[in-house]
């Protein structure tokens, strides 16, 4: 177990470590390119024209703040705690992907990278990249496992228009992972021109920090937004956890704010004890892959397990590191919601609020569910709606025996 | 000294370069990749690379990619490649072994347990593709107490600021690795590698060995003219697959048509004759 630290938002250290988790596992080819784009990195957050500029496309590209909403009839009908919903699903695109991709395309532009490359899950991040390289005119590649290229039908088709290549991959079990190992294959081969996106808080350093220092605008405006609500911090933050970087960028800011009780949210796809969920977490132990060391879903051997979620978002048998390291020190307590919990879930906002979540963040309100009922009536509770589920209609009608067209 | 520096000394008084060959372990099933192994030194290879398969090869193409695939199907474990090892040194004392292979599986046994067993089982060294020089002194340590060589691998992208933090974990030879891009999809100029090999030699002693791309006996012949060794893996691996009948099992002359083509790399590296 890890000893507490003076502060939990100090990490990583300058090796890119948060205690034993994060660092650098990649191929010798692409080592010069990372400390290229931690010492760019380093540059940008030190230059105060890069955040302007940020700051400038997040407000008037992508629409922040996003609201911060009370939802009276959903915690009306909890009964415990008071339920405020982060509304990340309002901004462009339709998930808070849109502020790291923002971010990391300014980094690619600075650094004078020609091409932009990503992988995706539910398509989201996807989506996002595809945006922002429209934008700024910059040739995109996105790399999508095939099983999700299937289940998340209408994100293909968006990133096509917005003039993204989309290219299957049929490796492994044709999900995320899968998509990951691709997107550093054809890395290896271009990192000279080519700037790679990577979509959550994983990967070697610098990206978990990056991915997360970009996402943290997301608890920032919670942390303001709630003083002027209700006067005070938030006692309860949710969030669902795939790599983790909604979670993330809702946690960091709060994160020495003893008060404030952090949960993160797993998939447990068929349920953990089925063996088929992707919970890392919760079902895993440390390893390396994708660039860091961090909770994997792995046998004996260290083989990694395919992860299985209804969610393509967090269908991921790893998570960022950094998480890895709050489980290990106890700052956030990390559960885990069902597939069938999260559809539940899912019907539940539309049908109280009018607001069709992600499945992704559905996970999050599974959990709430659980939750806010047994907390006191004054226990100011935040769940980070992440995304919205236009993406997953057809998939959730096809759950549920209903056809699109009738 | 160890096996590995050993052969490089060999290979000098003999005045010619060295044939690594890769391979996966358990391709396609363990008895027949232990047959390989165990007739690769009289085929002509002087150092053997044994692959680790892992589920995630992020470095590697389709190729070793399917490769691994077919081993783990057949069951091959680490425990079983030590054995595969342990059985080949019986016989055969000289020829180096390296496994090559991703830092998830020794970090699971344990990088000090792992060292441990490889050594006794008469395991040379390690090529680790995920453990850069920034993350090496976790295993640095336990290969040393235990004789093995830890050879690192450079690339184009490693420049001469650069190169010295590698070299500094290198032991045995430097694998360059030749072009921009994974395993088995494209081959570099010789012109590039004697550019790279030359630099490389600015700074070191080791003997370098030169990977990615190499197929044919010619082109194994040009990294032979420059560097100290060179190394095949994706064309083996491919061999391997041209051995299989439809239902993926071992045909009688997989493990011939593996060597044919092993002695035909070799003597496109014995050809040439060094100074």
């Amino acid at each position: 177990m890890a000893t507490a630290p003076n502060s939990f938002r100090t990490g990583p250290d300058e090796r890119g470590h948060f205690g034993i988790f994060g660092g650098r596992y990649v191929a010798e080819t692409l080592m010069p390119l990372i400390l290229e784009l931690e010492k760019a990195y380093n540059e940008a957050k030190a230059d105060p024209a890069f955040q302007k500029e940020l700051d400038y496309l997040l407000e008037h590209y992508a629409g922040r703040p996003s609201p911060l909403y009370f939802a009276k009839r959903l915690t009306a009908n909890l009964g415990g705690a008071k339920i405020y919903l982060k509304r990340d699903e309002l901004n462009h695109t339709g998930s808070h992907k849109i502020n790291n991709v923002l971010g990391q395309v300014l980094m690619a532009k600075r650094m004078g990278k020609t091409r932009v490359i990503a992988e995706t899950g539910a398509g989201q991040h996807g989506v996002a990249t595809a945006t922002a390289c429209s934008l700024f005119d910059i040739p995109c590649v996105v790399f999508m496992g095939s099983v999700d290229v299937e289940r998340q039908s209408p994100n293909v088709f968006r990133m096509k228009m917005l003039g993204a290549e989309v290219r299957p991959v049929t490796a492994g079990s044709s999900t995320l992972k899968d998509a990951m190992n691709e997107a550093l294959r054809d890395w290896v081969a271009t990192c000279e021109t080519t700037f790679y996106c990577i979509g959550t808080v994983a990967g070697p350093h610098p990206y978990p920090a990056m991915v997360r220092d970009f996402q943290c605008v997301i608890g920032n405006e919670t942390r303001e937004q709630m003083m002027k609500a209700e006067g005070r911090l938030p006692d309860t933050l949710v969030a669902c956890i795939g790599g983790g970087s909604n979670a993330m960028g809702l946690f960091h800011p709060f994160l020495d704010d003893k008060g404030v009780r952090l949960i993160g949210v797993e998939a447990a796809g068929h349920g953990i004890e089925t063996g088929q969920h992707a919970a890392s977490l919760t079902g895993g132990r440390p390893g390396v892959l994708h660039g860091n060391r961090t909770y994997l879903l792995q046998d004996k051997e260290g083989q990694i397990i395919e992860a299985h979620s209804i969610s393509a978002g967090l269908d991921y048998p790893g998570i960022g590191p950094e998480h890895s390291w709050l489980k290990e020190l106890g700052r956030v307590e990390y559960v885990s919601a069902t597939d069938n919990e999260a559809l539940e879930a899912f019907a539940l906002l539309c049908k109280l609020e009018g607001i069709i979540p992600a499945l992704e963040s559905s996970h999050a309100l599974a959990h709430v569910m659980k939750l806010a009922p047994k907390l006191p009536k004054d226990n100011l509770l935040v769940m980070n709606l992440s995304g919205r589920g236009d993406k997953d209609v057809p998939q959730v009608a096809a759950r549920m025996g209903m056809k699109i067209s009738s | 000294m160890s096996r590995i520096a050993k052969r490089f000394a060999d290979l000098k008084s003999a005045k010619r370069a060295g044939l690594v060959a890769y391979f996966l372990a358990g391709d396609p099933d363990i008895d027949t990749s232990y047959q390989i192994l165990k007739g690769l030194p009289a085929a002509g290879a002087d150092l053997i690379e044994l692959g680790m398969p892992f589920t995630d090869p992020m470095a590697d193409g389709p190729s070793i990619q399917l490769g691994g695939q077919r081993a783990l199907k057949a069951g091959i474990t680490v425990d079983a490649t030590f054995d595969m090892v342990r059985r080949f040194r019986k016989d055969d004392d000289a020829t180096p072994i390296l496994l090559m292979g991703y830092y998830n599986l020794v970090y699971q046994r344990g990088p000090e347990r792992f060292c441990k067993e490889a050594a006794a089982a008469g395991v040379d060294g390690f090529i680790l593709v995920d453990l850069p020089p920034e993350e090496a002194d976790e295993l640095k340590p336990f290969a040393v107490a235990n004789g093995l060589d830890t050879v690192l691998l450079t690339a184009p992208t490693t420049d001469d600021k650069r190169l010295p933090a590698v070299l500094k974990y290198s032991a045995g030879f430097v694998y360059f690795v030749s072009v921009l891009g994974i395993t088995g999809t494209k081959s570099s100029t010789e012109e590039a590698i004697r550019g790279h090999v030359e630099r490389i030699k600015r700074h070191t002693k080791l003997p370098v060995g030169v990977g990615f791309g190499i197929r044919t006996p010619e082109q194994a012949a040009a990294v032979a003219r420059h560097a100290d060794a060179a190394v095949v893996g994706t064309a083996i691996v491919e061999r391997v697959k041209a051995g299989l009948d439809d239902q993926g099992k071992a045909k009688p002359d997989l493990v011939p048509g593996v060597f044919a083509y092993i002695k035909a790399l070799a003597d496109g590296v014995r050809s040439v004759r060094k100074a």
